[in-house]
């Protein structure tokens, strides 16, 4: 007991600290990522051959973006993406010169993800709505979208996730987070204890996140 | 009155297909407050066509006049404004899922500007009211019948008050009982509402039971056309005689 509490004399504002930076980069950056990557999924979903604005070039295109994205690993973008990064937030450094890898990266992942819960609808109700008068936009919001809501909820849980692990790695340009500590006090200083306390809190994270993801999506789904 | 001219449907062949005429030379006239039956077998073209009533489907060539507009020349807004005046109903109902029966039948009116939901919930009442689903105004529609759902479809169809509803083999997916009622339905709307009802069925029973008039479609072309009581008793093309001798 004990060790615990000067565990926590030591290391409980770092690991404070850090879980904050965390959380602040992941629910920012999905943020954005959704920002972007919902319109890519629909757009993709839009143009697609049987889709209801067909447009055979703006689809590969879209669709080569996608890939290229989601083909790039995240270590790599987050450097290469340095200058790029500056343009736009005005450092590469810290929370903020990770957000924009972060979004990057992220998507095309969410557009995919997007693609294919819109997929899950059902084309009968694209054709009812289209046979009580409803335009393009019409469709992708009431139709598309309100309808995959659950799916898109679950989605969410993956993305986050995903966006979390990412995140560990945001350490190489100075962002700090949990994987940051886990790194530089796990691995480069033989800190055991430390490693497991980041990698505790990250486990409650997720758990927490698909949890209340799954709750959220079982409330919302009236299919049967 | 619907007057459907010389209409043809082709899908262009692609790289391994070759072009396929859904519809050849359609020739029609439905009278208003009619219940017009096309009647086919799976694949003759009747879906392509009622599909081209609302435009679901652009006819490749031909003319579709109703009440004195060629509605193969509408685009845009016209097309949309068009279309919120013919109601709809679909073989597997095609209900919104998320969505409560309340708001499944306001849907057609949340596409309206000026759109006025307390307004929009009254008259959804009504219409349930109509179809006797009065109670089940805030169930979604995975928690009702099949019979049930197609008559949540009804009232959303009459919500914009239409002059003229289309049915895709409405009944196909409901037994026999159920098919009943929701015809009678049909009926009573068709009776009390004056709205024109086109039907396309394989199901000679739905015909007989409901339908004025028929046209018999096989191969994408009419090939017999007149009161059902008429075909039934004398066909006059080898396609008619088919389909009724399945029934005996």
């Amino acid at each position: 007991m004990e060790g615990l509490t000067a565990f926590f004399d030591t290391y409980g504002a770092l690991l404070a600290q850090g879980t904050w930076d965390t959380l602040l980069m992941t629910f920012v950056a999905t943020f954005f990522a959704y920002v972007l990557g919902i319109p890519l999924g629909v757009l993709c979903v839009l143009t697609s051959p049987k889709g209801l604005k067909p447009h055979r070039v703006l689809n590969m295109v879209l669709g080569w973006i996608i890939n290229i994205g989601r083909s790039i690993p995240f270590i790599i973008l987050l450097v290469a993406l340095i200058p790029f990064t500056r343009f736009v937030v005005g450092t590469s450094l810290g929370v903020p010169g990770a957000i924009v890898p972060l979004v990057v990266s992220a998507a095309p992942f969410i557009a995919r993800m997007v693609e294919q819960s819109i997929e899950e609808v059902d084309g009968g109700l694209v054709e009812a709505a289209q046979s009580f008068g409803a335009n393009v936009w019409q469709i992708v919001y009431k139709v598309f979208l309100h309808e995959s809501l659950p799916s898109l909820v679950r989605g969410f849980a993956i993305v986050f996730i995903t966006i979390l692990g990412y995140s560990a790695m945001a350490g190489c340009v100075g962002a700090g987070g949990l994987g940051d500590i886990a790194i530089r006090y796990g691995y480069q200083r033989y800190q055991d204890d430390v490693m497991i306390a980041t990698v505790i809190i990250l486990i409650v994270i997720v758990q927490i996140v698909q949890s209340l993801c799954n709750y959220t999506a079982r409330r919302m789904e009236h299919k049967s | 009155m619907i007057q459907i001219e010389h209409l043809y449907k082709t899908y262009p062949g692609g790289k391994q297909s070759e072009a396929h005429a859904a519809l050849k030379d359609i020739n029609l006239t439905i009278e208003d407050g009619s219940i017009f039956g096309i009647i086919g077998q799976s694949g003759a073209g009747k879906s392509t066509l009622v599909r081209c009533i609302n435009l679901l489907e652009r006819p490749t060539e031909g003319e579709i006049i109703i009440d004195g507009v060629n509605i193969t020349d509408l685009t845009g807004k016209d097309l949309l404004e068009f279309r919120a005046n013919v109601g709809m109903i679909f073989q597997n109902f095609s209900l919104f899922q998320q969505r409560t029966v309340l708001r499944n039948v306001t849907f057609p009116l949340e596409l309206h500007k000026g759109y006025n939901k307390a307004e929009a919930k009254k008259r959804a009442l009504e219409l349930l009211e109509l179809v006797g689903l009065a109670d089940k105004a805030d169930k979604y529609p995975s928690q009702l019948s099949g019979g049930q759902q197609q008559r949540v479809a009804i009232a959303r169809a009459l919500i914009n008050n239409p002059s003229i509803m289309l049915c895709d083999e409405a009944t196909s997916a409901l037994d026999t009982m159920t098919t009943q009622s929701i015809l009678q339905l049909l009926k009573d709307i068709n009776k009390e509402l004056g709205v024109t009802i086109v039907l396309i069925t394989h199901s000679l029973l739905v015909a007989e039971t409901i339908c004025d008039t028929i046209a018999v479609i096989d191969a994408g072309q009419i090939v017999e056309m007149g009161f059902t009581k008429d075909v039934f008793e004398n066909p006059q093309s080898d396609a008619t005689r088919q389909l009724l001798g399945k029934r005996a």
